[in-house]
């Protein structure tokens, strides 16, 4: 048997409980098995529906073994909230890419003073060094009408990093809501187009910032 | 799949009859999506014990049963298991067991395995979805073969992760009968002791049969410095890990198979047991003098993936640990779970915070959170139905110095019905002093609100007897004047019970009986604002606890007596709030209206 590590591709989607991670990396899940892939998909989730840290794990490759990313061998980290982006940069390579909503959700500790959400965890997350492309998927929700919305934007942030199509993932997303009202599938669409443009915009700016310093 | 989905899938395919069990993450989902197959009885249980009592009458019957627990589950079932191994079962009769490996939910974390030495009965441990499916099939197989109860033992990362599955169609079982046999079936000393003998006749039967079994398979390497011997998920990460070295993979892993193990000792330099939880294969293994190495370079506690498993083998053949994980987390707030926005127990939390020289017995449940911030409001919590026994027994062993401490023991409607009953009995029949608190929610809230004789639902959602609640405690001796049934959302009521029932030397039962919020029976309302000008930063709101509240703003001032007073302004997040009015009821100024309200009354000012 060979080393399967080069070959799988692992996706870490982070957030909090009632925020559909486990739905979208379940969606990523059906994209990679549409490809026909072998895919593990875990997570750690116990209590998660109680506004508790969530952590989904997604391995797809020709043959998968352990479920599980190794801390510092995910290619693609998708935070949905911005706090917990920076709680799992760790487990992204180094060359690894961050996709973080800005989007904060304080949680009752913070706002009970007994400890601080972080200043800018965005800024955290490319001080240490790791690539990051950031934009407020909450707010590009709200807009569309429905905070709900924000695991599609989400996915379109993501559906130009993939070693598939962007067509591929949509097409399994909006096949969640073929069952639905056709209007749900349309604004599903143009959720998942709106995050796919905020993600190539935060690239375009990323690359800028990065210039700009090279500059200076 | 889910390891849980494949479990139910095959247990539907090999024609079982009746399913039971009481939700347990995370096993929960097995007999959730068991009870979605037709031609099969499936049930929830009011406990383990009696889940694994249905089960095995099925089997007794002739039918295939099957039962799934979480691990502290077989822990109260333990009884009826540790007699049944001696009758056996006619129909194949399957016990899934769910370790919570790395304690995602649990109080503890055990290793299920010890059940199958210490009731003698064979243990089969799949590694991923497919192998849940494929032993699931083997289980009932062997079970009737042997005509014993087999343990399928399962973990969080089998339960839990989803992955390809390839399945079949169902066979149909035809049940044999009930054949009286006193002999076998009535555990009376003389006709138990014969069975004795014929138990371990099987379990040497059974460890003839782990040597061929087809589940127990050598896989060999390259590599031959180190053979790994593992069975479960670790198995996974052991060839994650080691990809070129060989591998002895258990999957009926009690009774262990030792020629098979000799055997692949014989092509290894040596051998690591490589097995979650606790070093069980590993010792049997030393103790037939087969040299291995185990928890002396791996953990006794968590999941061996491959972040733990490369440098400890690395440093067993004396190589440079390999640099994984080079990055440090970095720090971030911690984010325990919360109750929800608008939970009942917000209100029973926020008034017993209230509350002064008092001790809080705790349970299983939703209502466990209230240990944290900012109620700090439950003292204690062991296992399930534990705060009655535990409130009595600090009553009665209070200390000369705590003559006045009040003992409330707080438990949930599901937890209750599963082993609070008998403590309340307890606390009644020895005339203990203690106010007990029984939050109805009409749902195993925890676990994802499934019903319970509490709420008047079966495994179904169709309608089912209901318990009610104030009868049942009534029955039990807790005298009339002392039940109190009371709605969470009435801070003022509530604490009023509280304190006059604490006041009473006598057992005093509080019902509370508004739903969780997440099941069908709640109805959300309209929901509240702040008025910015109007909050004076009192931080009352803030102790509810309720994660829709957001401080918006700090400050410390001197009041007039001198004593400085931290000031927290707050927002509330209306999107989420449902309108329980918990936080109104502490606001002094009146600073919290109806969103609609005020949405109103800025259309006005617009105009």
């Amino acid at each position: 048997m060979s080393n399967t590590t080069h070959t799988t591709t692992n996706i870490l989607v982070v957030g909090i409980g009632g925020q559909g991670v486990m739905t979208a990396t379940e969606i990523l899940a059906e994209a990679a098995i549409a490809l026909g892939h072998d895919v593990k998909k875990t997570e750690v989730a116990g209590m998660a529906q109680r506004g508790g840290v969530v952590s989904s794990h997604l391995r797809f490759g020709p043959k998968v073994l352990s479920p599980q990313i190794t801390p510092g061998t995910a290619d693609v980290l998708l935070g949905f909230e911005a706090a917990e982006g920076m709680r799992w940069r760790h487990m992204l390579r180094p060359d690894g890419l961050a996709l973080m909503n800005t989007g904060r959700l304080v949680p009752p500790v913070v706002d009970l003073g007994l400890y601080d959400y972080p200043e800018d965890p965005v800024a955290a997350v490319r001080a240490a060094g790791t690539r990051a492309f950031a934009f407020d998927a909450s707010a590009i929700a709200r807009d569309l009408g429905d905070i709900r919305l924000g695991n599609t934007v989400m996915l379109g942030a993501i559906s130009g990093h993939l070693p598939f199509p962007a067509d591929v993932l949509e097409q399994c997303v909006l096949k969640r809501f073929a069952s639905k009202k056709a209007e749900l599938v349309e604004l599903n669409r143009r959720a998942f187009a709106a995050g796919r443009s905020a993600a190539a915009q935060a690239q375009v700016a990323s690359a800028a910032a990065d210039e700009a310093c090279a500059l200076a | 799949m889910s390891g849980n989905e494949a479990v139910s899938r095959a247990v539907w395919e090999a024609g079982v009859k009746v399913a039971a069990a009481y939700p347990g993450t995370p096993a929960t989902e097995m007999l959730e999506v068991i009870s979605t197959y037709p031609d099969l009885y499936a049930e929830w249980s009011v406990n383990e014990k009696v889940s694994l009592e249905v089960a095995f009458g099925a089997a007794m019957a002739g039918s295939r049963a099957f039962c799934a627990m979480k691990h502290v589950g077989m822990n109260v079932a333990s009884d009826a298991l540790m007699t049944m191994t001696l009758t056996g079962v006619a129909g194949g009769l399957v016990i899934a067991i769910a370790d919570d490996v790395g304690l995602s939910s649990s109080q503890n974390e055990q290793d299920s395995r010890y059940w199958g030495r210490f009731a003698h009965v064979p243990v089969l441990e799949p590694a991923d979805s497919q192998e849940a499916y494929d032993y699931t099939l083997a289980a009932f197989a062997l079970s009737e073969k042997f005509q014993v109860p087999v343990i399928l033992r399962l973990t969080t990362r089998i339960c839990h992760v989803k992955a390809l599955v390839t399945v079949s169609e169902r066979v149909a079982h035809a049940a044999a009968g009930f054949e009286k046999d006193a002999a076998r079936w009535v555990m009376v000393p003389g006709a138990a002791g014969r069975r004795l003998p014929k138990m371990f006749e099987r379990e040497r039967a059974l460890r003839a049969e782990a040597e061929v079994s087809p589940l127990n398979v050598v896989e060999a390497g390259s590599d031959r410095r180190v053979g790994f011997v593992t069975s479960g998920p670790a198995y996974m990460h052991v060839r994650e890990s080691f990809p070129d070295a060989p591998v002895l993979k258990l999957g009926l892993s009690c009774p262990v198979p030792f020629a098979k193990v000799r055997e692949f000792a014989a092509q290894c330099d040596r051998l690591v047991v490589v097995e979650e939880v606790e070093p069980l294969i590993e010792t049997e293994l030393k103790a037939q003098g087969i040299a291995v190495a185990g928890k002396d370079i791996l953990p006794q506690m968590g999941e061996l993936s491959p972040n733990v498993l490369k440098p400890a083998v690395a440093r067993l053949l004396g190589e440079p640990v390999p640099e994984v994980a080079k990055a440090a987390p970095m720090q971030v707030f911690p984010r325990p779970p919360t109750m929800c926005v608008a939970c009942p127990h917000l209100g029973v939390y926020y008034t017993l915070s209230q509350l002064r020289n008092v001790t809080i017995s705790g349970d299983i449940g939703c209502y466990t959170l209230g240990f944290g911030h900012p109620w700090n409001a439950l003292d204690a919590c062991i296992s399930m139905g534990a705060s009655m026994g535990m409130a009595l027994g600090l009553d009665k062993g209070r200390a000369e110095s705590e003559a006045d401490k009040k003992i409330v023991a707080v438990i949930g409607d599901s937890t209750f019905l599963h082993m609070g009953m008998q403590g309340l009995l307890d606390i009644v029949y020895n005339r203990g002093n203690v106010t007990v608190l029984l939050l109805d929610n009409r749902a195993v809230g925890m676990t994802g609100g499934q019903d319970n004789p509490g709420n008047g639902r079966n495994i179904h959602g169709e309608e089912a007897p209901r318990v009610d609640f104030a009868r049942l405690v009534k029955a039990l001796g807790v005298r009339e004047e002392r039940v109190h049934v009371v709605d969470p959302y009435e801070l003022p009521t509530l604490f009023k019970t509280l304190r006059e029932e604490t006041k009473v030397a006598e057992p005093s039962v509080i019902i509370t009986n508004q739903p969780c919020v997440l099941i069908k029976d709640y109805h959300k309302l309209k929901p509240y604002t702040v008025i910015d000008d109007k909050c004076t930063g009192c931080g009352n709101c803030v102790d509810i606890g309720c994660p829709a509240i957001h401080v918006t703003r700090r400050d410390r001032v001197k009041k007039a007596s001198g004593r400085e007073v931290d000031l927290s302004f707050v927002r509330i997040e209306t999107a989420a709030c449902t309108g329980c009015g918990l936080c109104v009821q502490p606001c002094a100024p009146d600073a919290i209206v109806h969103a609609e309200k005020v949405s109103v009354i800025n259309m006005l000012k617009k105009s």
